[in-house]
């Protein structure tokens, strides 16, 4: 198997529709095809071992990701956000690399002693053009990885995910139709390249047929010139875009989203006062919510546009409820949670999410994750409701384990957000003498509003057991969040 | 027929990817004919009527049992079978675009 079928099969099916614009150039799906193909070459004959990207968004990432697959060689897109120490020592485990990008930055963070052929975007581009004229697309024996994508490392040194090209194919050819877009359909990709969204991003609007207009770097007024430009009908957005483009909007920024249709979200909790909001500013258009992680190829499940009208529009507490759920599994995804000793747990009981399925990968270059019968425990922690909505609860590693009792943060957090003079809140857990662990609650208040420690304490103490109540309570301006919209309850702990 | 195998038709243009298979013994056929990885100009022959109502790029081809799931890379005139019944197209629930 390899994902260069997909661009093949567009190419084939639509040569000289539009699959992809950026920064004023527009491409077609034969051109694509073709820069592909020369890529390809131009991998080989360098005889590095890996591709990497070190860059924005641009047609480069396009091409390399496709170049890469027809060459047999890995597709490594790196953080550009990253120090320059963490980024050498990424790309110490990848070489010799064809490094493709920023080449300042790449020179001064790697050896020449490594053999890494680094090149500039343009140059890289130029190549693969003049070596597609004459090239054959003969598809290179490959040891099945698609895609090497380095986690965050949040908690440890970043792993190296693996994607096999029979995992990101499985994904699209089980979620998404071939050419079911228009041509009036327009993607806005604004997630950067290194995160897994931004790959899937790009295969599934090329298996769709549907154009692609690629945002370099994110910031709300780019998003929506761009998105009015372009006559966006589709993007996926991290919940800080979402809030960005909202402010944005409310602050009267001039915009024409009359082409949006739909926008789908994920890859970090969203408030659920957020997506209310939106769905009131935007009534026409289709939320979806979508959770997913790199090591599962993207999306898992989802939360559809008639499932958020559905849960907003309720009188039943249950259903309303959803609003703040992920969905429920994808087709051919199956989805369960899980307690400590591995026993499947009865719906609303909280444990960890295991995943099974085609689009599962599970592995990284290091080891495998996945259980003997292929389960990936995704360390999370979620539970699911009667109907199968899945609800997250944090990560299983950010439970906090009191004098012997284990306590999800999002227990606590589900409570104090409700309140009114709430904006944000985390819980964590903070060393305690007596208990080993105990609760501290870091709370940001919304503007002309506050309550007392104690007040706080007895809400919990009121709604939850006494167990739950914090020990120590911090009033924040604000919470940290990484660049994606994920939350860092490191840096919380570390303020206790 | 391991997954990802390509095969061409003899009868038409039909070239088609296996997703799944889990027979053996799978004979597939595209217009009434074997299908193989690489035809040779002598191989071709025209599609039966039987199999004849062509096949759609894009789409899926299962069996009822669900042995074997086929998905069509260029499409022809010509339609599939396995082991001489017949094949569908699998059905799939559209889903909201997620990416």
């Amino acid at each position: 198997m390899n994902i260069a079928l997909l661009l093949q099969m567009a190419a084939d099916a639509g040569p000289d529709r539009i699959g992809l614009a950026c920064e004023g150039t527009s491409w077609t799906y034969d051109d694509l095809y073709c820069a592909a193909k020369g890529a390809a070459i131009v991998f080989e004959q360098s005889q590095c071992d890996y591709v990497a990207l070190l860059d924005e968004s641009s047609e480069a990432a396009f091409i390399a990701l496709f170049g890469a697959a027809i060459a047999g060689k890995p597709y490594v897109p790196l953080n550009y956000r990253l120090a320059d120490e963490d980024l050498a020592a990424l790309i110490k485990r990848i070489q010799p690399a064809y490094l493709i990008g920023n080449i300042t930055r790449a020179s001064a963070v790697t050896d020449k002693a490594d053999g890494h052929h680094i090149i500039a975007r343009t140059a890289f581009v130029n190549e693969a053009i003049s070596a597609g004229a004459a090239a054959s697309g003969e598809e290179k024996p490959n040891d099945g990885i698609a895609a090497q994508i380095f986690t965050s490392g949040t908690t440890a040194a970043p792993k190296a995910a693996l994607l096999k090209h029979s995992n990101l194919l499985g994904y699209i050819l089980g979620s998404v139709e071939f050419m079911a877009s228009t041509e009036d359909e327009c993607a806005l990709v604004s997630v950067p390249p290194y995160h897994i969204a931004g790959i899937s991003a790009l295969m599934s609007s090329c298996y769709a047929m549907r154009k692609i207009a690629l945002l370099p770097s994110f910031t709300p007024e780019a998003w929506l010139d761009l998105a009015t430009g372009e006559r966006a009908s589709n993007s996926f957005v991290v919940p800080t875009m979402l809030s960005r483009i909202i402010e944005s909007l409310d602050a009267g920024y001039a915009s024409d989203l009359s082409n949006l249709r739909a926008i789908a979200y994920g890859g970090g909790r969203m408030p659920p006062e957020l997506i209310d909001r939106a769905l009131d500013l935007l009534p026409t258009v289709n939320f979806t919510n979508a959770y997913g992680l790199t090591e599962t190829s993207s999306t898992i499940a989802l939360l559809g546009p008639e499932e958020h009208r559905a849960a907003k529009s309720s009188a039943d507490p249950d259903v309303r409820a959803r609003l703040g759920s992920v969905g429920r599994a994808l087709p051919a995804v199956e989805i369960e949670v899980r307690d400590e000793e591995g026993k499947v747990l009865p719906p609303g009981e909280r444990g960890e999410i295991y995943v099974r399925g085609e689009q599962v990968s599970g592995e990284y270059r290091e080891k495998s994750a996945l259980t003997a019968d292929g389960w990936f425990p995704t360390r999370d922690a979620g539970y699911m409701d009667t109907e199968g909505y899945l609800f997250l609860a944090g990560r299983a590693d950010d439970v906090i384990v009191r004098g012997g009792e284990n306590i999800s943060p999002g227990e606590i957090e589900d409570v104090l957000e409700l309140l009114p003079e709430v904006s944000d809140v985390a819980a964590v857990g903070i060393p305690s003498e007596e208990w080993g662990e105990a609760v501290g609650v870091a709370v940001v208040y919304k503007d002309g509003h506050a309550l007392s420690d104690n007040e706080i304490c007895e809400i919990i103490r009121k709604r939850l057991r006494s167990s739950r109540v914090p020990e120590r309570v911090l009033t924040l301006e604000r919470l940290p969040y990484n660049e994606m919209g994920k939350l860092l309850r490191r840096e919380i702990k570390a303020l206790f | 027929m391991k997954a990802g195998s390509k095969l061409e038709s003899t009868a038409c243009d039909t070239q088609v990817m296996v997703i799944r298979n889990t027979q053996e013994e799978a004979v597939i056929e595209c217009g009434g004919a074997a299908m193989v990885a690489a035809p040779a100009p002598g191989d071709k022959v025209e599609p039966t009527a039987e199999y004849a109502s062509g096949t759609l790029m894009g789409k899926r081809y299962v069996d009822e049992d669900g042995t074997i799931e086929l998905l069509c890379i260029k499409a022809g005139k010509g339609s599939l079978a396995l082991n001489g019944v017949a094949l569908g197209i699998k059905d799939a629930k559209p889903l909201p675009s997620s990416d």
